[in-house]
């Protein structure tokens, strides 16, 4: 039965077409209608129940990074069509095509920059390019962001949001998650500080490696996580998910995250832990 | 002869071994001499066998993958190994059946093995989960790996999983970021790892216990970022374009191979390992063998920095 069901909140396609220039902004988990002007104030967070909206790269990289600023890297990084592959549409259209619409090369944006003046290797996805899934581009570009956290001796962060590996590279995408995590042993063995912020939604290929991979894993509040999604797991056992089951709450339960935090709050509590963890070496 | 499953393509071939296996009981049974009859018929069963498997599209190498009689990691830990010693546990949660993993010795050389394991009749399929691991399978798989790091035993892994287990226990405790860790720890393991994928290596769940210096797949295996079936009802909405989504998603060995991910194929019997286990088991323990003998010959340095590496130059793009 579960086409009759809404989509999850953050997974739901209509949330595009609320957030626009619209005067009012109907929120995708209460329902509530807030004044567009007011929710912009709010960092795109529901005043009513905490719902975090999907917040674009530049946002984050304003909010988070000392004024505004990110030297980016490997910007000519861009995918190819190992596999030609084709579905309903060519791979290469769909690239094309969210080339356009997000005006990004790919799903991801990394270089340096500085949170309280200290330096560090920031890494941010983004999940309206073919759902911030990870292919050889993600894969190599994570790859040197952590590979600079390594060389320079800094802290690395990466913000993730994606529906995992890119199902049209194939197996290539697949070994990018062998690929970053292996590097991660590395910098974790020279003790790099690594924090993880999962933003929703994070799962599968991402989430089962560089993404649960940091000494502190933060999660933004009502994210959707996990492995598999929600409605393989309904196929696969035949009956209707607990509320709240893969939520950022049901995993800080759990034991799977470090904390949960609001948009407004990030910058601070990152700055905080980095206070400690700087490579004391 | 008992009635042996098969796949649709191989009937003509089953029906063909029948034929012949009736024509010889015949002629023991009726002591008539047919001896040329059945020669020039297994000559034509010969043929057609050629025919049949040189022609397999990806879909059809993918059910064969999955055939009902394939051999699963047990059956090869007992064809190519001696004194398999099965540990059992993660030491924190349970004790995964879908992976199984022990001690034993291979031409005498002793071997930490894993490999997953599916089951043969229903029942076995429900103990073994169908080769599905669960979180603590994975954290078994490392508490073994660390142990032969210990006592520097050499790994073998035999991959064969449909996937990780998409369940809501496997999520409460933590799916991803057990196969995760095992991905990370796998890269700087000291002591040789040598995979094989002998049935079905499904994404996350494959790789969850498939980092190593040598990735060998068995020619009739297959290895991808998804599921035939998942893919296409994602991107087809129809589970059942899986032959059109196992073609664009190339899982086979020999794609998988051009694609620079795995090192060596090791052809099968014909028409499959599940007609000849026995001398599939004999070339894995060849090839097993000599990639252990050739990665015990380098420094823990060295081997680690090559694993590293072998994975750091994956990837197609342009810069």
């Amino acid at each position: 039965m579960e086409w009759f069901r809404k989509a999850k909140p953050g997974i739901d396609s209509q949330e595009k077409r609320n957030i626009p220039e619209g005067l009012w902004t109907k929120c995708n988990s209460c329902g509530e209608i807030i004044y567009t002007k007011k929710i912009e104030e709010l960092l795109w967070v529901c005043p009513k129940c905490d719902y975090h909206f999907k917040y674009s790269s530049a946002k984050y990289i304003d909010l988070l990074l000392d004024d505004g600023k990110l030297e980016e890297f490997d910007k000519s990084l861009s995918s190819k069509d190992p596999l030609k592959f084709r579905d309903s549409k060519k791979y290469t259209d769909r690239l094309k095509q969210a080339q356009q619409k997000s005006g990004a090369v790919d799903a991801v944006i990394a270089g340096l920059g500085k949170i309280e003046g200290g330096e560090v290797s920031f890494a941010i996805m983004n999940f309206s390019f073919i759902g911030g899934s990870m292919g050889s581009v993600v894969g190599e570009k994570i790859s040197r962001a952590i590979e600079r956290s390594i060389d320079r001796n800094i802290p690395l962060i990466i913000l993730s949001s994606s529906g995992g590996a890119r199902m049209q590279e194939g197996i290539l995408s697949l070994m990018q998650m062998a690929k970053t995590s292996s590097l991660l042993a590395i910098a974790n063995k020279k003790k790099i500080p690594y924090i993880s912020i999962l933003t929703n939604p994070t799962t599968a290929g991402v989430m089962a490696s560089y993404a649960s991979l940091a000494d502190v894993i933060i999660a933004e509040p009502k994210a959707l996580l996990g492995f598999a999604g929600p409605r393989v797991i309904q196929q696969t056992i035949g009956q209707e998910l607990p509320e709240g089951f893969q939520s950022s709450e049901f995993f800080m339960k759990k034991g799977f995250l470090d904390m949960i935090v609001s948009r407004k709050n990030l910058r601070h509590t990152i700055a905080g832990l980095l206070g400690h963890m700087r490579n004391k070496n | 002869m008992a009635e042996r499953a098969h796949l649709d393509f191989e009937r003509p071939i089953t029906e063909l071994e029948k034929k012949i296996s009736d024509m010889k009981d015949f002629s023991v049974g009726e002591s008539v001499e047919l001896s040329g009859e059945i020669a020039s018929l297994q000559k034509k069963l010969e043929k057609l066998r050629g025919d049949v498997y040189s022609k397999l599209t990806r879909w059809q190498k993918v059910q064969i993958a999955r055939h009902p009689m394939r051999p699963y990691a047990m059956d090869y830990i007992r064809l190519l190994s001696e004194g398999f010693l099965e540990l059992h546990g993660d030491r924190g949660y349970g004790d995964d059946k879908a992976l199984v993993g022990g001690f034993a010795r291979i031409g005498g050389k002793s071997l930490m093995i894993i490999g997953q394991q599916k089951g043969r009749d229903t029942k076995e399929k429900l103990i073994h989960n169908f080769g599905m691991m669960h979180p603590e399978g994975y954290r078994k798989a490392l508490r073994l790996f660390y142990m032969a790091q210990k006592f520097k035993t050499p790994i073998l892994i035999l991959i064969d999983t449909p996937g990780a287990y998409p369940g809501i226990e496997a999520e409460e405790r933590g799916q991803a970021e057990a196969i995760a860790r095992n991905i990370r720890e796998m890269a700087v393991l000291e002591v040789p790892i040598v995979v094989v994928i002998i049935g079905e290596g499904a994404s996350g769940g494959a790789l969850g216990i498939g980092l190593g210096d040598r990735i060998i797949m068995l020619e009739y295996s297959w290895y991808s970022v998804i599921s035939p079936e998942g893919c296409a009802a994602i991107l087809w909405r129809d589970a059942a374009k899986a032959p059109d989504a196992a073609e664009a998603l190339k899982v086979t060995s020999q794609d998988v191979l051009e694609l620079g991910i795995i090192d060596q194929i090791i052809p099968e019997p014909s028409g499959g390992a599940h007609n000849d286990p026995e001398k599939t088991a004999e070339s894995m323990k060849i090839e097993i063998l000599k990639s252990i003998n050739e990665l015990e010959k380098l420094s823990t340095e060295q081997l680690i920095e090559q694993r590293i590496k072998k994975y750091r130059i994956m990837g197609v793009f342009d810069e």
